[in-house]
């Protein structure tokens, strides 16, 4: 993995900028009052417990859902996204964690779906090359791209997903769980592939449950709890203050041997004195 | 990280042939095994069809050789067209996963339209068919929205739509019942007599092997200039020969009879258009993709509400025409006009021919292969003199056996990993 040193600072250009966003179901708040930014050139991790609000937030981002109320800013412009077609062409492009791709399609068609080349006279043999391209630039291992997506794994499925999402050069990808069905090789290109994607100045949002995964890559790790703001961490935060502010308590298994192992070592130093 | 071995990209290998795992079947020999593999699979495409249409044809043929004489086929032709058109509209709506039960009610509805409009009315025969069509335009826009806003099944939007509008029909043919469109006028020389001369239908039927050759060199040579694998020229070559035989003998055949009705020419012609824009445009890629999974199209950014809306107009602007085209068939514009089977054979042409039912897979040219088997029964049982009511029984258990290839061959496309 890179070294932490290199990483760029998130000094990039604020491209988006969420203020007060609240998102209702009926009577269910899934989001309530929340602030959120990303600046280019930076990876924000979205973490949090099951029913947190991370998936969505990924939905209001992308155009799936609208909020209640709130604000979208970006790149310095108040926008909203009344479908996710408006959010793609603003450059907010969105892999989510069921991939969302056509199976009785072949893997160019799933590529360029609602983008293809030459609208009245599909362009073939351009598409499969942009398509080799990116599938390449990702070292992706995809036996055939005109194979249906049916008969494809579930991590060829994800690389696809993700290339999908690169073909429109956007500003800001969002990532649902990037590397929850990846084998340990797939997770590694995953998270080379997002850092490669920050060094192009994209901003990139990235929910995971792998504090592994969010630790090698995240430049900043937000905290949502119950769908609120629970706090904004630094990469080298301890795993303790991670969990805590995920679950909100003070007292689970991680912190109690994060302190047991603490009085073990503090008990070792006691001995090791006198 | 970079353990991972170095995949060849040295220019000798295509961009598409460089990795290792991946069997590629190259020459003849592997592209029939490939069919087999296919076919194994559940991947069935035409087959089916193709068999059922050799089995129809060898067991009509030994009970009635009358049925195989070229007069037979031609008039088999011109019967085809009218329910044709019907069956490519189907096709429209089967393609997004939806149906539409009511297209033989709206081709009577049309039927009768022209009849009112052209003979009763006085209005110029092209302005009444126009407006035939549109009117069937106007249904299925009608279904669109009420699928689209109210989330109504096209199954049962569809079904009161076949009341309905067998009822408007009824109500605009009045107490006379039918309507006789003047025999001698172009429309209904169109549906009866005209045929095309012997020289054009050659030249036509050359066509396609011509079109196919030059599209295939044009293919390979741009996919070689840019490091892609292409198809052999030899076998694009063998392919080409082998159409081209096959359509002029067929021609040759027909002409030893009347020859090739237009209207048949004015049918393929839409197959084609119908091929080409469901296969190489970004319309036809989108209506493919909302058949497979709408969820996943309404992501991608495609309008999803407004491929619902061309499929349900288009199938409806095809109800439409054929109901015109089998009126000058008839010369007639009559309340019985579109009844009875009209409906069932229609879908059931466009899913012998291998368009699923259960969308995102399927063809226009099965418009045109089902509706030739669906014609062969009729016109076969027809011959031997059988009562209609053999004849509904007959071509329903066709329908079922069809319905159930599809069911089989998908769950066995499902479990060997293809769509």
């Amino acid at each position: 993995m890179t070294d932490i040193a290199d990483k760029p600072v998130s000094t990039g250009e604020l491209v988006l900028s969420l203020r007060g966003i609240s998102k209702n179901f009926g009577a269910v708040s899934a989001l309530t009052d929340i602030d959120l930014d990303v600046h280019a050139g930076e990876v924000v991790a979205l973490v949090g417990d099951n029913g947190a609000g991370k998936s969505t937030l990924v939905k209001v981002l992308a155009g799936v859902h609208q909020p209640t109320s709130g604000t979208i800013n970006f790149r310095g412009r108040q926008v909203t996204m009344p479908d996710p077609s408006a959010a793609l062409t603003l450059g907010i492009a969105t892999v989510f964690q069921d991939l969302a791709l056509c199976e009785n399609l072949d893997v160019v068609a799933n590529i360029f779906l609602g983008k293809e080349l030459n609208p009245l006279r599909l362009d073939e043999v351009a598409m499969e090359i942009r398509a080799w391209t990116l599938l390449n630039e990702l070292s992706a291992r995809i036996p055939s791209v005109r194979e249906a997506v049916a008969s494809l794994s579930g991590g060829q499925r994800q690389t696809v997903a993700i290339a999908r999402s690169l073909l429109l050069d956007p500003k800001v990808i969002l990532l649902d769980e990037p590397t929850a069905a990846l084998g340990v090789a797939q997770t590694a290109e995953v998270l080379n592939l997002i850092d490669r994607v920050r060094e192009r100045g994209l901003g990139v949002l990235m929910i995971s449950h792998n504090m592994e995964d969010v630790r090698a890559v995240a430049d900043r790790i937000v905290v949502l709890r119950l769908g609120r703001n629970n706090g904004v961490f630094e990469p080298d935060a301890s795993n303790q203050e991670l969990v805590s502010a995920i679950t909100g308590a003070a007292n689970n298994a991680v912190s109690r041997r994060a302190e047991r192992r603490k009085a073990a070592e503090q008990a070792n130093n006691q001995e090791q004195r006198p | 990280m970079s353990a991972e071995p170095k995949q060849d990209t040295s220019a000798s290998t295509a961009l598409d042939r460089s990795d290792v795992r991946v069997k590629h079947q190259a020459g003849v020999g592997g592209a029939i095994s490939a069919f087999f593999d296919r076919v194994r699979s559940g991947d069935l495409g035409s087959l089916p069809v193709i068999v059922g249409l050799v089995i129809i044809w060898t067991v009509f043929t030994a009970l009635n050789p009358v049925f195989v004489s070229s007069s037979n086929l031609v008039n088999l032709l011109f019967d085809c067209s009218t329910v044709g058109v019907i069956a490519l509209g189907i096709v429209c709506v089967l393609m997004v996963g939806e149906i539409d039960l009511s297209v033989g009610s709206i081709s009577g509805f049309a039927s009768a339209m022209v009849g009112t409009l052209w003979v009763n009315q006085g209005w110029p025969v092209a302005l009444a068919i126009l407006a035939a069509i549109a009117v069937g335009g106007f249904i299925g826009a009608l279904y669109a929205l009420l699928f689209n806003r109210l989330g109504m099944p096209s199954f049962v939007s569809t079904l009161a739509g076949l009341l309905a509008v067998l009822g408007l029909q009824l109500y605009i043919l009045g107490s006379t019942g039918s309507i006789n469109l003047p025999y001698g006028s172009n429309l209904v020389n169109f549906g009866q007599l005209l045929v095309m001369p012997d020289w054009l239908s050659y030249a036509l039927a050359a066509v396609p092997g011509i079109v196919m050759l030059i599209t295939g060199l044009r293919t390979v040579s741009r996919r070689r200039a840019v490091n892609l694998s292409a198809p052999s020229v030899g076998g694009l070559i063998v392919r080409v020969a082998a159409l081209t035989i096959l359509l002029e003998a067929i021609v040759g055949y027909l002409n030893q009879a009347r020859g090739i009705p237009w209207m048949f020419g004015l049918f393929v012609g839409l197959v084609v258009a119908m091929n080409y824009a469901l296969t190489r445009t970004q319309w036809g890629r989108s209506m493919t993709a909302v058949g497979g999974n709408r969820e996943a199209a309404r992501r991608a950014g495609i309008k999803v509400r407004s491929i619902y809306l061309s499929a349900f107009v288009l199938c409806s602007m095809f109800a439409a025409l054929g109901g015109v085209l089998s009126a000058a068939r008839l010369a007639s514009a009559s309340q019985q006009a579109g009844t009875g089977d009209v409906n069932l054979n229609a879908i059931a042409a466009a899913v012998i021919g291998g368009t699923s039912l259960f969308g995102g897979r399927g063809s226009a040219y099965s418009a045109l292969l089902g509706i030739i088997v669906i014609q062969s029964i009729a016109s076969g049982l027809t011959l031997l003199d059988l009562s209609s009511s053999l004849r509904y029984m007959i071509t329903g258990a066709v329908l079922a056996i069809a319905v159930i290839v599809d069911s089989l061959a998908r769950r066995s496309r499902a479990s060997h990993g293809r769509a």
